[in-house]
């Protein structure tokens, strides 16, 4: 069983939804980054989505945007990100892992070669934004046989076929993008959200995921009711983005950075 | 569609005066994305835009051309699809783009093929044309695809010499990859991340490349080569002196191709090029270069 599957099979025994923060990795460094997945599991977040960064992220809104640009001002590579990943596994078996990102850097490294740093990093899933399924074949059937979980996105303007078909290639949990636009956006409409949500319902048992523009805990709490994972992106990168790149930062002193998660979790639990 | 709002990107600006100008004339809102780089350098035709009523949105992100523009444009459509047609001005992009624009822009093949005829008797031998996004290249070779004896070249913008790595050549000197919704040849670096470009001219100023101009590559159908700055900049004053033509920056790097390859064919040998653009538009910038103030 993935560790994607078993952390939601856990959470749903106690009632529970799953808090999924993203993170760009390289941002400021991959040592902050780091130090940054440690303090979200420390203060509820149950899965990680962590971000490879590149230089045209035409599914992201300004905030993701200039993450991504602090996070090529060092240089940080897909390589560089699983490196991150290997290093949190050395003290943490448990949180999953989704590596999130657009396919050229996967292009440039190869499908299987990707696929086979993936797991022995300590990956668990893997979330190409501009990978239509229709498009993915070889890659999909690499990372299955890989046992690494595909996670696909449906948006609002998804037909119902193809939202079955997306489902049927999907494994881990779906991601159903929650407002039509890109990261960061401001018009979440919580009794749309639902709506689309019932009616995905009718075409997978996955668990589901609801991210974009989920800023606070009264929206986390609204999006939890209904969704089986509240995904958070921007609202903390916005927080992250006063972190200063040449310092190295304690798991501690980050805490304060990431206050959200904390406020999150307390309200979706309550 | 029922939409009332149109979006696009442009590099030299000529796509998006065209549509500024059908907007203007059926009443549709307008609003046309442009890197900051080419605002710059393409002022009046961010003014012709402004004049026929479109908002130009300056993109400051990455290296503020058309890659950009186009990313913003396609983060604007995903959040404005509802209202919004996204024109875009190059044969690239998500699938239908490629297959659209190809088919609208392939009136010039056809055209150029009955016009050939009639006036030689005969096919062209070898089609000319500038390649940046690739859609007067296209525009002109599809239609000749099924004819064997036509040869095709795709000129590239060579900007300061490949060897620079400062150029806009995806064809000449990059991989396959995925950027904008297509798997095209693309310039990138060694980790996937897409690199700068640079051209004299910025309508040919794109680290991609149509995917169809990808697949006559692989099946050498056409081939691909490309010329530097200088050698465009010789042929845009040798075009205007010999014919009295000013051509664009775009279209001279096809002239300089020809300037270069002519002498060595047949006499009789049929060269069509394609003059996609008009060289006005480039007036202030080659005064620039050339130091003088207009």
């Amino acid at each position: 069983m993935s560790r994607i599957t078993g952390c939601f099979e856990k959470l749903q025994g106690e009632g529970r939804k799953a808090l999924i923060p993203y993170l760009t990795a390289g941002d400021p460094n991959t040592g902050t980054t780091l130090e940054l997945m440690h303090a979200l599991v420390a203060n509820g977040a149950d899965i990680i989505e962590l971000g490879f960064p590149f230089t045209d992220p035409t599914s992201d809104g300004p905030v993701i945007q200039r993450a991504v640009e602090r996070a090529l001002a060092n240089n940080t590579s897909l390589r560089d990100t699983l490196d991150v990943v290997s290093r949190f596994r050395e003290t943490n078996a448990d949180t999953p892992i989704v590596l999130m990102g657009y396919l050229n850097p996967v292009e440039c490294m190869g499908y299987q070669a990707f696929a086979d740093a993936a797991i022995n990093s300590g990956v668990d899933g893997v979330l190409i934004v501009d990978m239509p399924p229709e498009e993915s074949h070889d890659f999909l059937e690499i990372l299955k046989k890989t046992e690494l979980d595909t996670i696909f996105l449906v948006a609002p303007t998804t037909s119902s076929d193809r939202a079955r078909r997306i489902c049927e290639q999907s494994s881990g949990y779906v991601y159903y993008v929650s407002l039509k636009g890109v990261t960061g956006a401001g018009n979440l409409d919580v009794a749309s959200v639902k709506e689309n949500l019932d009616r995905l319902r009718t075409c997978t048992e996955l668990p589901l995921g609801v991210g974009f523009g989920i800023k606070d805990a009264t929206t986390a709490k609204q999006i939890g009711d209904i969704a089986d994972a509240v995904v958070v992106g921007s609202a903390l990168i916005n927080r992250i983005a006063e972190l200063d790149p040449v310092r190295e930062y304690s798991v501690s002193e980050l805490e304060s950075h990431i206050g959200l998660i904390g406020e999150m979790r307390e309200a979706m639990d309550a | 569609m029922g939409k009332t709002r149109i979006i696009a990107e442009t590099g030299a600006g000529q796509h998006g005066v065209a549509s500024a100008t059908v907007a203007a004339r059926l009443g549709l809102e307008c609003h046309v994305y442009m890197g900051t780089e080419d605002i710059r350098r393409q002022a009046a035709n961010v003014y012709r835009m402004k004049m026929l009523g479109a908002n130009v949105v300056g993109v400051d992100s990455g290296s503020c051309t058309l890659k950009d523009a186009m990313n913003e444009a396609l983060r604007d459509w995903a959040t404005n699809v509802d209202n919004t047609y996204y024109i875009i001005g190059t044969v690239a992009g998500p699938h239908p783009y490629p297959m659209l624009v190809r088919d609208f822009q392939s009136v010039i093949g056809r055209e150029a093929r009955e016009q050939c005829l009639e006036m030689t008797g005969r096919l062209p031998d070898t089609l000319v044309a500038c390649v940046g996004g690739g859609s007067n290249a296209i525009g002109l070779f599809y239609p000749f695809i099924p004819d064997e004896s036509v040869a095709m070249v795709g000129v590239e913008a060579g900007g300061y010499g490949l060897s620079t790595g400062q150029h806009a050549a995806p064809l000449c000197t990059g991989q396959p990859g995925v950027l904008h919704g297509n798997r095209t040849y693309l310039m990138n670096d060694e980790n996937g991340q897409i690199l700068d470009t640079h051209s004299i001219s910025a309508g040919l100023d794109y680290p991609g490349v149509g995917p169809e101009h990808s697949w006559l590559k692989d099946i050498h159908r056409a081939t691909y080569t490309a010329v530097t700055d200088e050698e465009t900049l010789d042929a845009f004053k040798f075009l205007t002196r010999m014919e009295g033509i000013i051509p664009a920056l775009e279209s001279s790097h096809a002239i300089a191709w020809v300037m270069k390859e002519a002498p060595k064919l047949p006499r009789d040998h049929i060269l069509l090029i394609n003059l996609s653009g008009r060289g006005d538009k480039d007036m202030h910038t080659v005064a620039e270069i050339e130091g003088i103030v207009v």
